[in-house]
């Protein structure tokens, strides 16, 4: 049978597979990144984000913490990272980071969400007595810290295994980690853009060794630079089957890369067409990811909205004083309210859910 | 499902036109589902794969203002301070610079202004004319106020600009043709029949004119839908309007205050001008108010043509939007989304590169 709204005869065997609940090949992705009809491509997300979530669409109450700037790895993409001593190198003392805590200690925070470069020079207790000093601040917040890439760095300059490491940051307080630094897969991306930083191997070692510790993650892929359609299929593919083994993913976002004041400024960045399609293909080829998250700091409040309607059900949360995106430029406001999240979620025809960092729902 | 939804379904499947109480029901429909039906009308009456644009410029002639509408950043009222009437050097100015920039005409219009006479007018539509560019002009509140100011019938006056050069008429001024809501937000402007009257009046004498639509302040869902109809119901007598352009209402520094729609209702908006405005050729993308990515997404909505370059855009940026795009922004936006970019002028003819 043919589905109402698509134009695009060549969705309609997938239609058919998305129908039957049957996973997308790699084939599946290449249709669907190649066909002219947006809106078939989001039809079919909707298919699959209504069956998982019905109308619900889920935001948090957080707060971001980028403790430093200071990172050996200087990838091409990145507006964020500087050498130790370079103009506009920052990092944080722990009582700067307290204090950041205690000024928000009276509004409903549920996670903090911490992400720095890899230092050369902190020692590994910095990051265990951030943790531990925050918790002790605030008990009942979750702490989403340390990308895969933060944490294998660590490992190595505390000479300890992924999992040993791991295990400390969790008893020190670590409750999960985000999904940055995921970057595309792909060798000839990364010996391009990202000579220096943790292989596509480590990066899943790591999240893999975390979901075996019972601490959940998320994932990324940056797109929109210099990877082709089959390395982006390739990412999702790799994510999948890391998702198959340990199942410890609970979302998936795709960040949009933004040029300015990085090495790779003379490129424009994908197009909203190109960010709804990622989106979407994202909830579709992913069938064993929970969640699609539209990170409004990158895609922009208006866009973030719109992909509600493409296969997405989480646009993240109200942020404040987020770093890394808006050094490359972007134009976003530092924060939302939790009264302009609500009001964007309803105005896209869904139901507004606050959720906490594991996606429980929070009372109203 | 409902026998009624069923009939809509089908209407929309072959086509048909909706009456009233059919085009408010599109509300209820999803948004890629409009924009799905929308799209198939775009393709109907535009089946060429490309997407137009105007290289021209706004000009704003004076921002005085008798009309104090609750939704505008942009005007001072008469004595007021920081009120302007362009003097002749900076209009040639920025004649010179659009011309250097390749645009085939002015995008004119300014407030209400009691203290210019006639003539005034004339000579800045002949002034522009003889600059070898085309005068896009006077949104119908000032044809009418003009009208008013001087005694002469619209048809008189119309016909005088016209002798001095006036190519088409822009679209605005129509906030939502709806009296109740013009009442509350522009009580000192023209009503809905006489922005209309200003519209036939111009369409009879072969003038081209477009049609606007500001929403998103106190203005139902049904109000915009009636707001269509009266576009609609004009355009089957006189076939004058080339385009129509739905925007959402800015409300930074503004009486009326409010927060702006979003992109979803900015989308199912423009999606239903589409399906009811089956008389209308074309339908414009507003990047100023959406920004260039909203509006990329917009030509998957029903839209077929992008606006224009502005150079300069004074109206929306006094509420503290201030998208910009360059010529080369505009096409690239209109490839990456898969069509061709077209420059035509103000008229709707397309232009040779």
């Amino acid at each position: 049978m043919n589905m109402p709204g698509i134009q695009d005869p060549a969705l309609q065997p997938i239609y058919e597979k998305v129908a039957a609940k049957q996973r997308l090949s790699r084939e599946d992705g290449y249709t669907l990144f190649g066909s002219f009809d947006l809106l078939g491509v989001g039809r079919l997300a909707q298919m699959v984000r209504e069956r998982l979530h019905g109308n619900k669409a889920y935001y948090i109450y957080n707060q971001h913490i980028n403790y430093s700037n200071i990172c050996v790895n200087g990838c091409k993409f990145c507006a964020f990272g500087r050498k130790a001593g370079e103009a506009g190198a920052y990092e944080m003392s722990l009582p700067e980071i307290f204090i950041k805590v205690e000024e928000r200690a009276h509004e409903p925070i549920t996670e903090i969400h911490i992400v720095g470069g890899c230092h050369p020079d902190l020692p590994f207790t910095y990051y265990l007595d951030m943790l531990k000093g925050i918790k002790a601040r605030r008990p009942e917040v979750h702490l989403q810290a340390f990308t895969a890439v933060e944490v294998a760095h660590l490992a190595q300059k505390a000479e300890m295994s992924v999992a040993d490491t791991l295990s400390a940051l969790k008893d020190a307080g670590l409750g999960s980690l985000p999904g940055g630094g995921a970057e595309v897969f792909s060798p000839r991306v990364r010996s391009s853009l990202c000579p220096e930083k943790l292989s596509p191997e480590g990066w899943v070692e790591v999240a893999q060794a975390a979901h075996r510790l019972d601490l959940n993650t998320n994932a990324t892929m940056l797109y929109g630079h210099m990877e082709s359609v089959a390395e982006r299929v390739d990412h999702l593919v790799r994510l999948r089957e890391a998702q198959d083994e340990t199942g410890g993913f609970l979302a998936f976002i795709p960040l949009a890369f933004h040029p300015a004041n990085t090495g790779l400024s003379e490129l424009t960045g994908p197009s909203a067409i190109d960010d709804l399609k990622t989106l979407a293909i994202s909830r579709l080829m992913l069938d064993n990811f929970p969640h699609i998250k539209a990170f409004w700091v990158m895609l922009g409040p208006k866009l973030s909205q719109i992909s509600l309607c493409f296969g997405v059900d989480d646009v993240d949360g109200t942020v404040m004083e987020e770093r890394i995106t808006h050094m490359a430029g972007a134009q976003t406001p530092q924060g939302l309210t939790r009264t302009q999240l609500q009001a964007m979620i309803r105005e896209a025809g869904c139901e507004p859910v606050e959720r906490d960092t594991l996606y429980r729902v929070i009372a109203a | 499902m409902s026998g009624g939804c069923d009939t809509l379904t089908e209407k929309l499947a072959v086509g048909a036109r909706l009456v009233f109480s059919e085009a408010c029901r599109l509300w209820d429909l999803d948004l890629l589902e409009l924009g799905n039906w929308a799209d198939r009308v775009r393709f109907r009456l535009n089946p060429e794969p490309r997407v137009t644009y105007v290289i021209d410029r706004n000009i704003n002639y004076t921002n005085i203002c008798v009309s104090a509408c609750r939704f505008c950043a942009f005007f001072r009222s008469p004595g007021a301070a920081g009120g302007y009437v362009l003097d002749w050097d900076v209009l040639s100015a920025k004649l010179s610079e659009l011309k250097d920039h390749g645009g085939s005409g002015v995008l004119l219009q300014g407030g209400l202004n009691p203290d210019l006479p006639l003539s005034y007018y004339l000579e800045l539509v002949s002034f522009i004319k003889n600059s070898g560019l085309a005068v896009h002009g006077f949104s119908p509140p000032e044809i009418f106020f003009l009208a008013e100011q001087t005694g002469l019938s619209l048809t008189d006056l119309i016909r005088r600009l016209m002798n001095a050069g006036l190519s088409s008429i822009p679209g605005g001024g129509a906030e939502i043709l709806v009296d109740r809501v013009r009442r509350q937000v522009s009580p000192n402007k023209c009503g809905s029949s006489q922005w209309l009257e200003v519209m036939a009046a111009a369409h009879r004498q072969g003038l081209k004119t477009s049609a606007t639509m500001m929403f998103g302040h106190l203005e139902t869902r049904a109000e915009r839908v009636e707001h269509l109809f009266r576009i609609r119901d004009l355009q089957d007598d006189t076939g004058g309007f080339t385009a129509f352009i739905p925007w959402t209402y800015q409300p930074g520094g503004t009486d009326l205050k409010g927060e702006t729609k979003g992109a979803v209702e900015y989308l199912k908006t423009l999606a239903i001008s589409r399906l009811v405005l089956d008389n209308v050729p074309h339908l414009q993308v507003s990047w100023v108010t959406q920004g260039p990515k909203v509006a990329q997404v917009a030509l998957k909505f029903g839209a077929d043509d992008f606006g224009s370059t502005m150079l300069e855009e004074n109206v929306v940026a006094a509420t503290g939007v201030g998208f910009r795009l360059q010529r080369e922004e505009i096409e690239t936006l209109i490839r990456q989304a898969g069509y061709e970019p077209q420059v035509r002028d103000h008229r709707y003819h397309l232009l040779p590169e």
